[in-house]
């Protein structure tokens, strides 16, 4: 069985249905979301409307920073940017949509895998794994074998073996990795809707729970228009070129 | 479970253990029998399950071996991870391994070309696949009984799409004494030319009776073909060709810049001994002066040169046909070509060029190539191939020409890409001329039926629609 791995999602719907395209092409059966679906980008509502069915069906949806803070339960603030996309997207979600994300829990479980939004140590306090440093505390304390996390813009995989030393390795999109069973992972697919790495395509991978074999992609979409959006919602403008760039904050 | 309670007749996991065909330090085979699978297969038990090195270096293997494919690999059938009994199934090889031939060497030098050869091959096959043996030695090398070699043991493999688990948890050199390369000494796991280097120590072996760097075991002696030379082959052997030396120690070189460029490459030379361009390499006959080796040393504790990693590395050492119709009727067409070769080579600076010309003979009889007028057809063809190729300028390592005879020019032209893993083909298009409609075009044929890619060229024509409509 495949499962899909969408995180920081960011209200981008060009690149989230290009991803979910992609996925279906794929052969996926499963989808695990790890949050921050809102914030950044023009299309909340229907980011959300589209992941209300899927969980419907019984995918994996959990709550990110950004979802928090547009139900005002983050503690702390987010950069002033995406504090104006907050109050933006919060005028424009219905009911139904808080309930949503009110309902989203910060992690979930599934054979030998963890899903998380920003970590495995401590999920609600949503920091972020910067490096081999934070990947090793979260593998340490991580029940599962393997950890999804998004949060991270950029892909990264962490891995540690029986001598307790983390690697990080960047992967090659589209080249499936074989997750082996002797050492401990730890999975960024990179953002859906808002990539940071210099290169504007989605980011997203698939898991085969038979064969362990985790494969990430690189989808492009229609960034252009993506972009064009932000900048007619009056959101601010950098974040259109952040799209463009797939350039950093 | 340790490997040592394994017992014939016992099943793991649906295979039934046959024959307990080997024991070494790292690990055992059986033959085993699956329901699932039509002849027995092998199943690879790690010895030890308490050393990290091992531990790791079988599941590098787990890891890499599902992915590979290719007459060159044993077939990958199924694995067992360590939370039970580990284990990797794979194609059983009925065929030796090149290490009882150790004992004969040293071996007349066309048998060591050609084991050599289908090593090379098997080596490129692999490194198209993005994997970097990084272990070859006598031991890992089997033959199919078509004489096809066969790629063993992916323990200490590198896939550079993978992430290296090797390479992260060991600082030591990890390689076996005599056959490591002076990089992997120094840690480097990302280039392809490291088994070239190993291809070469074995070679000296066979050609020899000698090990290149004798079976070191410390690091410090490792380090020394950082820079040592080794003898020259011909000291140890004087019925060793010139040629022979040229290619053993191009392999050896410990700059890897400074050895063949691809598998492929060492595999070309190996096939052609008589084309081998001879340098100083072949004429060396004693150990490097002192001044020499303090050179060399100098330079094993310079910076590491820049790595390119496997498919960049391919990539930057092509070999390239270049199909050439050298008749005087075609005149414009070969300069054509030889611009269109020029472009290609210039833009990598260790492809290497093989010029090819078809003399057609009949299919049946007529224009014998061995009486005197076919060789003096054969010698005139290829003098004016070599004419050809001058203003390319390539230096004589880069270069050959050959003249092949044959009735179907096509055939010729693609059987050559295909027996010398050719990457590029570069051949003219004689337009839409009677003659061509009239035979068929053979750059056309050649297009559909070559295995690499393949550029046409076409000579611009003065008077062209294009050229006329511009204001």
């Amino acid at each position: 069985m495949t499962i899909a791995l969408l995180t920081d999602i960011h209200a981008n719907r060009e690149a989230f249905e290009a991803c979910l395209a992609h996925a279906v092409e794929h052969g996926t059966r499963q989808y695990a979301f790890l949050g921050d679906f809102v914030g950044y980008g023009a299309d909340p509502q229907w980011v959300l409307d589209t992941l209300i069915e899927h969980v419907d069906r019984g995918a994996i949806a959990l709550l990110g920073n950004h979802d928090a803070a547009a139900l005002g339960t983050l503690n702390g603030r987010l950069n002033p940017g995406a504090q104006q996309c907050i109050e933006w997207t919060r005028a424009r979600l219905s009911p139904a949509h808080l309930h949503f994300l009110s309902q989203l829990p910060l992690t979930a479980e599934d054979g030998s895998c963890l899903f998380a939004h920003a970590n495995g140590w401590d999920p609600g306090n949503f920091e972020y794994v910067f490096g081999p440093f934070e990947a090793g505390r979260s593998m340490r304390v991580a029940r599962s074998r393997i950890t999804f996390c998004g949060h991270m813009h950029e892909p990264m995989l962490y891995h540690m073996g029986l001598a307790q030393r983390v690697e990080a390795f960047a992967p090659v999109p589209g080249t499936p990795i074989p997750l082996s069973p002797s050492r401990r992972w730890l999975a960024l697919p990179g953002s859906v809707g808002q990539p940071r790495d210099g290169n504007p395509a989605a980011c997203y991978a698939t898991f085969d729970e038979l064969t362990a074999m985790l494969t990430y992609w690189r989808v492009p979409y229609d960034h252009q228009r993506a972009a064009a959006k932000v900048i007619e919602a009056g959101l601010p403008a950098y974040l259109a070129k952040v799209l463009m760039t797939g350039g950093t904050l | 479970m340790s490997a040592a309670a394994l017992a014939a007749g016992q099943r793991i996991d649906g295979f039934e253990l046959l024959e307990h065909v080997h024991r070494g330090g790292m690990a055992s085979l059986w033959r085993v029998a699956s329901a699932d699978l039509a002849e027995p297969a092998l199943m690879k038990v790690p010895a030890v399950q308490d050393d990290p090195a091992a531990i790791v270096g079988f599941e590098v293997e787990q890891m890499i071996m599902p992915l590979l494919g290719g007459p060159h690999v044993p077939r990958f059938f199924a694995a067992g991870g360590f939370e039970a009994q580990p284990y990797i199934v794979m194609e059983y090889i009925d065929g030796p391994s090149l290490r009882a031939r150790l004992d004969d060497a040293p071996l007349p030098p066309d048998e060591v070309a050609r084991i050599g050869a289908s090593i090379a091959e098997a080596l490129h096959d692999l490194h198209l696949q993005h994997v970097i043996h990084l272990d070859v030695k006598p031991s890992n090398i089997l033959f199919r009984p078509g004489n096809e070699a066969v790629l063993i043991d992916y323990g200490l493999a590198r896939h550079e799409r993978l992430p290296d688990l090797l390479a992260e948890e060991f600082r030591l050199p990890l390689g076996t004494g005599p056959y490591i390369s002076p990089e992997q000494v120094l840690g480097v796991r990302d280039d392809p030319r490291s088994d070239l280097f190993a291809l070469g120590a074995i070679l000296y072996h066979l050609a020899t009776g000698q090990r290149a760097f004798g079976t070191p075991t410390s690091v410090a002696a490792l380090r020394k073909r950082l820079y040592r030379a080794p003898v020259p082959p011909r000291q140890h052997n004087p019925n060793c060709p010139p040629w022979l030396q040229e290619i053993l120690l191009h392999c050896l070189e410990v700059d890897p810049e400074r050895r063949y460029g691809s598998a492929a490459q060492a595999a070309f030379e190996l096939a052609h001994p008589q084309l081998v361009a001879l340098t100083t390499r072949s004429q060396r006959l004693a150990d490097d002066s002192l001044g020499q080796q303090l050179r060399r040393w100098f330079r094993s504790v310079q910076p590491l040169p820049m790595q390119h990693g496997v498919a960049r590395q391919l990539r930057r050492a092509p070999i390239v046909l270049a199909a050439v119709d050298v008749s005087e009727e075609w005149e414009a067409l070969a300069d054509a070509l030889r611009d269109a070769s020029d472009r290609v080579l210039q833009a990598e600076a260790h492809a290497r060029l093989a010029c090819v010309s078809v003399l057609k003979t009949a299919r049946i009889g007529l224009g014998d190539p061995t009486d005197e007028a076919g060789q003096n057809r054969h010698i005139q063809r290829l003098v004016q191939l070599q004419h050809w190729a001058r203003p390319l300028a390539l230096p004589a390592h880069r270069l050959t020409c050959h003249v092949l005879e044959s009735p179907d020019p096509v055939a010729a032209i693609v059987d050559f890409a295909r027996s010398n893993l050719v990457d590029h083909i570069v051949i003219g298009s004689r337009g839409a001329s009677g003659l061509r409609r009239y035979l068929g075009s053979v750059s056309t044929q050649v297009v559909a039926e070559a295995p690499c890619s393949v550029t046409v060229v076409n000579v611009p024509r003065q008077d062209s629609p294009q050229a006329a409509s511009v204001q």
